[in-house]
């Protein structure tokens, strides 16, 4: 990589990470909060992009990492008093993982539409689950619970405004953004990208492929968390809809949209998306979905690469 | 004495009962799943829009039904217009992506979805239209009455995959399809007209989902989020007998449906799907490419 190109991809993000965190002190309040959302489902829409884009699995079952991170999250909020910001990002991971965990080791055994297939039942396992296990999870009228303050134990607690959640939401985001880029961009994101290119061969030199994935799958599921605890965060209530596998389906529209194997695409995909939903929603209320599922069709079949799919090879340099 | 006690316990008459509704439940579904699996059996397509055929077939029945007031009439006009919509599902989203990753039909079909559910909702409402029995008749199965139609239901559904079966197998077009399912470049190099016989596969599998879903109305009501349910429940046939075998859809139908029939004496029927569930996260670690196709190593 020569190192003016270095410099523009760097130059590229400053000004976009920039404008972001300027953002919300020019926006209404509505438009704020409709950023950080947009931000929160990119962030869920890049950790399956891991998965889609760079190893070539098609993960259908995003859904319960994000649900058990929103689960957890809510989990956490509920039983500490007063409700405390960082058990919330622990339970929320370590559920979150744990989904992960359990659905990699048996999902990774199947290839292409086979993963594909039971990473969707896997996420309706877990649905299924919150949705009938009343006691615990609220069942079908979910959890609502209070927002933490944002609290240093020692230092300092504030409650959030709009804008410092933004701008918290915004640096676990582009934290996040990094360490996938470095994943990616390491030894071993090397060997993911291996795996998506030539399963067979990567086997073959001596790569155990398995492994791999179920890491891979693994790392994918923790993001996803990530990203589901941040929500419980901003919207403050869980509720068995984001488990259910039409979530899934719609991270797989964000990443196909913005184009796959890019790690911004994805918040990209988000974001055009659910400008989309808005802008569709005012005139057809709910029935949103028939047009935007129009596009997504159209831009499956002639545009496979997603908005940013031009840029592909300049972003993974 | 245990086992005596034990005997005692299992409600035999229930299991019965149970039994019934099992199989009953599983020939729909080996329809359902049938289809699905003709489809990715020949063509390489994960149909995620299954579910919705079946939807749309029922309502075309509920709509042909309230106008003519003929049971089986709207069993056919539903099958050959969904079978038509299917036709031109294919033509205009699928063909273009022929030779494409199988993946981004799995993309394609899932948009199809989503606006086939939206439209069902816009067009016909969220409140369930009821599918009127054709006949009402029952029998005593201990001390219910059991009605005729569901067992009517069972056979049709056994005598339509038959038919499928013979017509793959005999049929001059059935043999054009299994060329193609061989080698699609041979078969084309013989003759054989190939986008067409894919776009014909696309229609008899839609058909064959909006055939069952007339036959399942009258059991539920019918409304535009049912196929979601049936779509799921199919996708677990098809993993658990093995992707593309005719045979081992029909066989796991049965068996899923009978587990969860016996699972919901004790348990709650939204909590007997984890059955199937669990039979399908076995059949990954031992057999995960179906339970009746050999495991390649």
């Amino acid at each position: 990589m020569t190192a003016r190109r270095r410099i523009g991809y760097w130059m590229g993000f400053s000004v976009v990470l920039a404008l972001l965190i300027a953002a919300p002190l020019v926006l209404p309040a509505f438009w704020r909060s409709f950023l950080t959302e947009i931000l929160i489902w990119g962030l869920l829409a890049m950790s399956s992009d891991l998965l889609i884009g760079y190893t070539g699995m098609v993960s259908f079952g995003h859904s319960a990492f994000f649900g058990l991170g929103i689960y957890g999250a809510a989990a956490a909020l509920l039983w500490t008093s007063p409700p405390n910001l960082w058990m919330a990002f622990l339970f929320g991971l370590v559920a979150a993982a744990a989904v992960a965990a359990f659905v990699a080791y048996f999902s990774t055994r199947l290839r292409d539409i086979y993963f594909a297939i039971t990473t969707l039942i896997f996420s309706q396992i877990f649905y299924v689950i919150i949705f009938t296990w009343t006691e615990l999870t609220g069942g079908e009228n979910g959890l609502t619970f209070r927002r933490p303050a944002l609290a240093v134990p020692g230092l300092f607690s504030v409650p959030f405004t709009s804008e410092t959640l933004h701008w918290f939401v915004l640096a676990v985001v582009t934290l996040s953004y990094l360490v996938l880029r470095r994943i990616t961009r390491s030894p071993f994101g090397m060997v993911l990208q291996s795996i998506r290119e030539n399963e067979a061969r990567t086997r073959a030199i001596g790569y155990p492929v398995e492994r791999y994935k179920i890491v891979a799958v693994m790392l994918s599921g923790l993001f996803a968390g990530l990203a589901g605890v941040l929500y419980a965060i901003q919207n403050r209530f869980a509720a068995p809809d984001f488990v259910f596998f039409l979530v899934s389906g719609e991270v797989v529209i964000f990443n196909v949209m913005g184009g796959i194997g890019t790690l911004v695409g994805p918040i990209v995909g988000a974001a055009f998306f659910l400008l989309l939903r808005e802008g569709f929603s005012r005139f057809f209320t709910e029935y949103y979905l028939i047009p935007v599922g129009l596009i997504f069709i159209a831009m499956v079949i002639f545009m496979p690469q997603g908005l940013l799919g031009f840029m592909r090879r300049s972003l993974n340099r | 004495m245990a086992i005596d006690q034990l005997l005692q316990a299992i409600p035999l008459d229930q299991l019965l009962i149970q039994t019934v509704n099992g199989i009953v439940a599983g020939m729909i579904l080996a329809l359902v799943a049938s289809g699905l699996t003709l489809i990715f059996g020949i063509m390489d397509v994960v149909n995620f829009a299954h579910g919705e055929l079946f939807m749309l077939g029922a309502y075309v029945g509920v709509i042909v039904l309230t106008a003519t007031g003929n049971f089986w009439l709207a069993l056919v006009v539903a099958t050959l217009v969904i079978a038509l919509l299917g036709a031109g599902i294919h033509v205009i989203a699928l063909r273009p992506l022929l030779g494409r990753d199988p993946l981004t039909t799995i993309l394609a079909t899932f948009g199809i979805s989503l606006v086939l559910q939206n439209y069902a909702l816009w067009q016909f409402g969220p409140v369930a239209r009821k599918i009127q029995e054709p006949f009402s008749g029952y029998f005593t199965l201990f001390y219910l009455d059991y009605p005729w139609y569901r067992l009517v239901i069972a056979l049709l559904s056994a005598a339509i995959i038959g038919a499928l079966w013979l017509f793959l197998k005999f049929g001059t077009y059935g043999i054009w399809i299994r060329a193609t399912t061989q080698d699609r470049v041979m078969a084309q190099a013989m003759g054989i007209p190939v986008p067409q016989v894919l776009t014909a596969v696309f229609a008899i599998g839609a058909g064959m989902a909006a055939a069952s879903g007339v036959l399942f109305g009258p059991l539920v009501g019918v409304n535009h989020a049912m196929g979601v349910d049936w779509v799921l429940k199919a996708f677990i046939v098809v993993v658990v007998g093995g992707m593309g075998n005719l045979g081992g859809s029909i066989a796991a139908s049965i068996f899923i449906s009978l587990l969860e029939s016996y699972a919901s004496i004790w348990v709650s029927p939204a909590q007997a799907v984890i059955f199937s569930f669990v039979v399908l996260i076995l059949t990954l670690l031992f057999r995960p490419t179906g339970l009746f196709v050999p495991t390649p190593k």
